[in-house]
């Protein structure tokens, strides 16, 4: 086999393995979409493609009613999809910013002036910041549960949002700190030059320039908030249930149809879809941060 | 406390001024002496109305949140007047201090104290001490033990998500065309929340009747493709989903850590001879094994909080093969309402997992430093 041969060969393999893992990521996605789509015939005879194997009908999705037919019409399941949605939204947006604003204002901090706080320098600050990561969610969700219900907070929004907050600060500062370190100490500098005061070199010069890590951070924390369940299942009971729980709560009834169960997770990672697909330069500067440091 | 907040001129120039005005710093003194003592006397009113002591109080405990907000504010208001510009420089770091304390340090010391407790929600009789009891009952629960020992299992496993993720880093990193699309795909499965994979592939693709891999598996020859009956088989198909999900976030680490490689030191790895094998044996994995370590270790503290799939494919079962220490313990919550003893339960599995970790960060440092 001459050397050509052998290069066709590799290049050949590679395309393939790239191919096979493309297959492995997308058809359970493809899948889930298709499913939505789907009657109960074609489910069991295990039809896969659209208009070739089935006739697509928005079964799944009028269950929901989300179909074009039903979409103007009352439908409790729809209110009660539209109420998780919005309150999924509501978590992880309030909780990613909560956490961006507390996370960046520290993580400033770490990166430009020295703390000493008992026996705590910096290193050792952002140790304590970073160790939450370690926490599972377990250790906090019993005495949360306690507390909640002492302060009222159970089954409340706000309640959630305080929570990932916390899951997601550690993450937010690990990225942030990263940031401001990469802004030249010079520009703060020239800003007090200017008459700026700490904060107002902080606001003004230095916030707009980290923005890059900032929308990285942001939507690390969306993602991971909007498909946390752990705390959402344990904490919330009817007002302030999120997407996942709905899901879950579907999955374990008895009997639910497979095109309803589609359809619904379709609608639940759909947002997360597209976020991945445009904004996948952001995620994978932020997840990034740090590594081969 | 708040003389041990000091904040020094470090990398600014600018000088951080030592003097302020006297009258300032008592009246910020005075501020937070007034919040405190403000705080700490909602704080008594409210605990002895919860002791029923006096009939005076709140009906819940959401005013001492919101005392404990005023309190900050107070607080960092009185940094900036008894410490100006050191105050302000403190106060970037004040806010999420206060939030980490309120949100984690106070529960987990109140956690500690449930866990002493027999207490259980549905019961009549309310929280009553035990004391020891619960460490007691743990060290007879087989089904704890039981779940510890999957952990190991699935700990093992990350090894496995390594391997793979680690091969398409190299082919994305590989001369190819569309590597933009490919990076996209692959990265895709992170986003989806694992609640809905549970359903995508534990309930339907691997669905013993309908479900494609079990329709697939009977082609292939395997006549009773049950994904989740007998317990190496339930504990290799959650953990394929947990893999499924986890495997982009090793694959773009390491991503990052092929590409910041230097190119010239392949290169001479090719001029000296080696061929593919030898060049990644010798070069490649050496290089990347700090990135690599590293990877590991922030997989394997997510890995110990793994819950979602399994609470909602499984259940933990069958017979709790299946079961993280997680999921059993939200069982042990949602089955039995048992708040202390679950509470105990964590406690130990957090004590377990600081010293695996702390461990294991030791021994990484030494692999780290051997080879650099």
């Amino acid at each position: 086999m001459g050397p050509r041969a052998k290069r066709m060969l590799s290049r050949m393999l590679i395309y393939a393995a790239l191919l096979f893992w493309t297959f492995i990521c997308l058809f359970p996605i493809y899948w889930t979409v298709t499913t939505s789509f789907k009657s109960a015939v074609d489910v069991t005879q295990g039809h896969l493609i659209p208009w070739v194997d089935f006739q697509p009908d928005w079964k799944g999705w009028r269950s929901l009613g989300l179909s074009p037919d039903t979409l103007f019409g009352t439908s409790t399941a729809r209110s009660e999809f539209v109420n998780r949605f919005v309150n999924s939204i509501i978590t992880s947006v309030g909780a990613s910013l909560l956490a961006l604003t507390l996370g960046s204002l520290a993580a400033y901090g770490l990166s430009r002036f020295r703390y000493k706080f008992a026996w705590m320098r910096n290193d050792d600050i952002l140790f304590f910041f970073m160790s939450q990561l370690i926490l599972p969610p377990v250790v906090l969700a019993l005495p949360f549960l306690v507390l909640y219900k002492a302060l009222a907070l159970l089954d409340t929004r706000f309640g959630l949002i305080l929570l990932y907050t916390l899951t997601v600060l550690p993450i937010v500062i690990w990225i942030m700190r990263d940031q401001f370190n990469a802004i030249p100490i010079e520009l703060d500098e020239a800003a007090f030059v200017d008459g700026l005061s700490t904060w107002g070199a902080f606001l003004r010069i230095i916030l707009p320039l980290a923005f890059p890590g900032m929308m990285a951070a942001f939507i690390i924390s969306l993602v991971l908030c909007w498909n946390e369940y752990f705390f959402a299942a344990l904490l919330t009971s009817t007002d302030a249930k999120t997407l996942p729980v709905m899901v879950a709560s579907q999955t374990g009834s008895q009997g639910i149809n497979w095109w309803s169960m589609a359809a619904l997770s379709t609608a639940a990672i759909a947002p997360l879809v597209l976020l991945g697909i445009f904004l996948e330069r952001y995620i994978v500067s932020g997840l990034t941060t740090g590594a081969g440091k | 406390m708040q003389n041990s907040v000091t904040a020094s001129a470090d990398r600014h120039h600018k000088h951080a001024s030592r003097h302020t005005p006297d009258r300032r710093k008592a009246a910020g003194r005075a501020l937070v002496l007034l919040a405190s003592l403000g705080f700490l006397l909602v704080l008594l009113l409210q605990l002895l109305h919860a002791l029923g002591a006096t009939a005076m109080g709140f009906s819940d405990w959401r005013p001492i949140l919101i005392a404990y907000l005023l309190w900050v504010v107070a607080f960092g208001a009185g940094q900036i007047l008894t410490r100006g510009e050191r105050g302000q420089r403190a106060l970037f770091l004040l806010p999420a201090v206060f939030f980490t304390v309120a949100v984690v340090i106070f529960p987990t010391i109140f956690g500690l104290y449930i866990a002493s407790l027999d207490w259980n929600l549905s019961s009549v009789d309310g929280p009553r001490f035990g004391g020891l009891d619960n460490l007691r009952g743990i060290l007879n629960d087989t089904y704890y033990w039981n779940a510890l020992g999957n952990m190991v299992f699935y700990t093992v496993a990350v090894l496995g998500e390594y391997a793979i993720a680690f091969g398409l880093a190299l082919l994305l990193s590989a001369d190819i065309r569309a590597r933009r699309f490919f990076r996209v795909v692959f990265l895709l499965p992170m986003m989806l929340s694992p609640v809905a994979v549970s359903w995508m592939i534990g309930k339907s693709l691997l669905e013993y009747r309908f479900g494609p891999a079990a329709t697939l598996a009977r082609d292939l020859g395997w006549d009773n493709p049950a994904f989740f009956a007998s317990p190496w088989m339930a504990r290799l198909s959650i953990q394929a989903m947990d893999a499924w999900v986890s495997i982009p976030f090793i694959m773009i680490i390491l991503l990052a850590g092929l590409q910041a490689m230097p190119k010239e030191v392949q290169e001479a790895a090719k001029v000296d001879g080696a061929n593919g094998w030898q060049s990644f044996r010798h070069v490649t994995f050496p290089i990347m094994l700090p990135v690599s370590i590293t990877v590991l270790i922030i997989r394997i503290i997510f890995k110990l909080k793994l819950a979602d799939i399994v609470i909602n494919v499984t259940a933990g079962g069958p017979g709790g093969a299946t079961d993280t220490v997680s999921s059993f313990i939200y069982r042990v919550y949602r089955d039995r309402s048992n708040v202390g003893y679950g509470t105990a339960l964590a406690m130990v599995y957090l004590l377990i997992i600081i010293v695996l970790l702390s461990l294991l960060l030791r021994l990484s440092r030494r692999w780290t430093q051997n080879v650099v």
